[in-house]
């Protein structure tokens, strides 16, 4: 394989080559690390690169291999890792001054299952800090831009991980998925995003956002990387309270199958109509078509409190975030100021959080504050605690009339930089088809399925109930496969060349 | 502040109440940064509290997507990590110990 074919090609078929000894782990890593040094200056995706941990890694499965040892399905291939998951004695900024030249000293679970499938991890990604955003624009170390159109942004929070997949800086990703952070970037970016059932990948070593509702998840090229990856990270860890103690739905077997003959579609009734871009409607319609002609049985069902869902999101978010933030009080760990000896605890904590925090994160640490402050909480938090309750009756409705539910990812294509940054509320509005899922907490996903006149990609939602995260895999794999054919090729097959430059990526070590 | 009621709430966020949250959410802001803030935060606040509006007094609050119960590990000895990697990234140490400003402040 020629480098031009080491990172166009799909995981699989990487680690299928590795396996096979068509080629090493530590070449198809050297490729993508030429690669990043070639294009990340223009595209910004990875904060930091460990360029010598990862060929150590590489060549660690190498030697498992030479010496005969049964290897994962995914052994020796490279990964982007967002920058909100901890890597033992790699940077982990989560996009924040506040926590800038980080080094944690323990591995995330997450992080650690990738480490013992053999997967090699390149570095770590750009993200809105803390995972606050839908552009990641509100990264503290600058924006990532969209490899489509590098005037656009690649989504958020986990435009990093998106934007290297699409830029062929990497044929894995990981991200987060707090209300649409992974499926949202997915979609900007022409690439496969999966928000698992919460509880079926751990959240230990994540950094925390909003407890209740964040996921680490799968994000990939092709539907078939994406489920393997799932499988790696997915399953119980004792170390999380909230993890799941039952089998990974069968993920894998299902991206494989990608029968969808008899399966029930229910297209969401809220979920379209005004605010969503005509193109974004067309595609999305034309899908539903497309998947009724392979056998798919389609049905409206209407989910009447979703239109309530940014909302009670945006309650509770900053609730957690406030609570969870409180943690980065310049005692134990990060940035510290003020500690000349005539401040107080409580002074150097306010100037540190002042300095480390950006402009996203102080709104959101306020308004918790305020909907969590006395007098207050039941009117805000309680209630968006009782919207959450008939999100998910809604949810149960509608799954009882269909196996899967599905909707236009988002309701455009990616915008322009710089775009909606002073206008919270438009900002937000880029998550109400994601946001119901991580209310309720059942799977979903967002899967490639088109581009716009202007070559900007389209990105079609599929929501599963808990713990039938392989619904959203079989339907993801007949969408794949069909446009496949129709296209001639994958859909990233388009995307333009990036012209190499000087990189300004970190390098670790 | 406001009105415990968000629905009957027509007075917009003040300066003065957004300084006040940033102080108990130990955020020291800058003037301009409370000017910036307090309408971008009312305009959200306005946007939010449509939840009252189907939030009533016979639906149950819903705190988590999955019911939850204690998860008690096995009281076994076990190592815990090592102290100096613990300590390496602290923004200062004195022994084995995090050191932190003095705790009490001008008026204690």
């Amino acid at each position: 394989m020629d480098a031009s074919t080491l990172i166009t090609a799909s995981a699989t078929d990487l680690a299928a080559a590795i396996a096979g000894g068509e080629v090493s782990s530590v070449e198809v890593t050297r490729t993508h690390l030429d690669r990043i040094a070639a294009v990340d200056g223009v595209v910004h995706a990875f904060l930091s690169v460990d360029e010598e941990g990862a060929l150590a890694q590489a060549a660690a499965v190498d030697a498992r291999i030479a010496a005969g040892e049964q290897v994962g399905p995914l052994a020796g291939v490279p990964l982007a890792l967002k920058d909100v998951l901890a890597q033992k004695g790699i940077p982990t900024t989560a996009g924040s001054k506040i926590l800038e030249g980080w080094r944690p000293p323990y591995h995330a679970t997450v992080t650690q299952r990738l480490l013992d499938a053999g997967i090699v991890i390149l570095g770590k990604t750009n993200l809105d800090e803390f995972a606050m955003g839908s552009s990641t624009e509100n990264s503290a170390y600058g924006p990532t831009n969209n490899p489509w159109d590098l005037t656009r942004v690649p989504g958020g929070s986990g435009g990093g991980s998106a934007a290297a997949l699409a830029a062929f800086e990497a044929p894995l990703a990981i991200g987060t998925d707090t209300g649409g952070s992974i499926r949202q970037p997915a979609a900007f970016t022409g690439t496969v995003g999966v928000k698992p059932t919460y509880g079926g990948t751990s959240r230990y070593g994540q950094i925390a956002l909003a407890s209740s509702l964040d996921q680490p998840g799968p994000c990939g090229r092709t539907v078939l990387d994406t489920a393997l990856l799932h499988e790696v990270i997915a399953g119980h860890d004792p170390k999380d309270q909230t993890s799941l103690d039952a089998p990974v739905p069968p993920v894998v077997a299902a991206a494989r199958a990608g029968d969808v003959k008899g399966l029930r579609i229910g297209v969401v009734k809220e979920l379209g109509g005004e605010g969503y871009a005509p193109e974004v409607e067309a595609n999305f319609r034309a899908t539903v078509d497309l998947l009724s002609g392979l056998g798919a049985e389609i049905v409206e069902v209407s989910c009447p409190h979703f239109e309530y869902a940014l909302a009670a999101y945006y309650l509770i978010l900053p609730s957690e975030a406030s609570s969870n933030l409180a943690r980065f009080d310049a005692m134990r760990y990060g940035l510290r100021l003020g500690d000349d000896g005539t401040r107080s605890t409580e002074q150097v904590m306010a100037l540190s959080r002042e300095a480390g925090f950006g402009a996203e994160v102080k709104r959101r640490i306020i308004l918790g504050t305020y909907a969590l402050s006395a007098g207050y909480r039941d009117a805000f938090y309680g209630s968006a605690q009782k919207v959450r309750t008939l999100v998910q009756q809604d949810f149960t409705a509608a799954f009882a009339r269909a196996d899967v539910l599905v909707s236009p990812t988002t309701p455009t294509a990616a915008f322009r930089l710089g775009e909606r940054v002073d206008d919270p509320m438009a900002m937000y509005l880029n998550d109400l088809c994601t946001i119901p899922t991580n209310l309720a907490g059942n799977a979903a996903g967002s899967f490639p399925t088109g581009l716009t006149t202007d070559g900007l990609p389209i990105g079609f939602h599929v929501m599963a109930p808990h713990q039938a995260d392989d619904r959203l895999y079989r339907v993801g794999a007949a969408l794949e496969r069909t446009l496949t054919d129709r296209w001639g090729g994958s859909l990233l097959d388009r995307v333009p060349v990036l012209a190499p430059t000087a990189t300004t990526t970190e390098v670790t070590r | 502040m406001r009105s415990p009621d968000p629905r009957s709430s027509t007075v917009a966020l003040s300066q003065d109440e957004v300084a006040k949250l940033a102080q108990l959410a130990r955020i020291d802001l800058s003037p301009e940064e409370l000017a910036h803030l307090a309408p971008q935060l009312d305009v959200i606040l306005e946007a939010v509290a449509r939840v009252t509006d189907v939030a009533t007094d016979d639906v149950a609050p819903t705190s988590h997507p999955v019911p939850m119960t204690n998860v008690f590990r096995a009281d076994e000895v076990h190592d815990s990590l090592p102290v100096e990697e613990v300590l390496a990234m602290a923004p200062d140490r004195e022994d084995d110990r995090f050191r932190v400003p003095r705790i009490l402040g001008e008026e204690q």
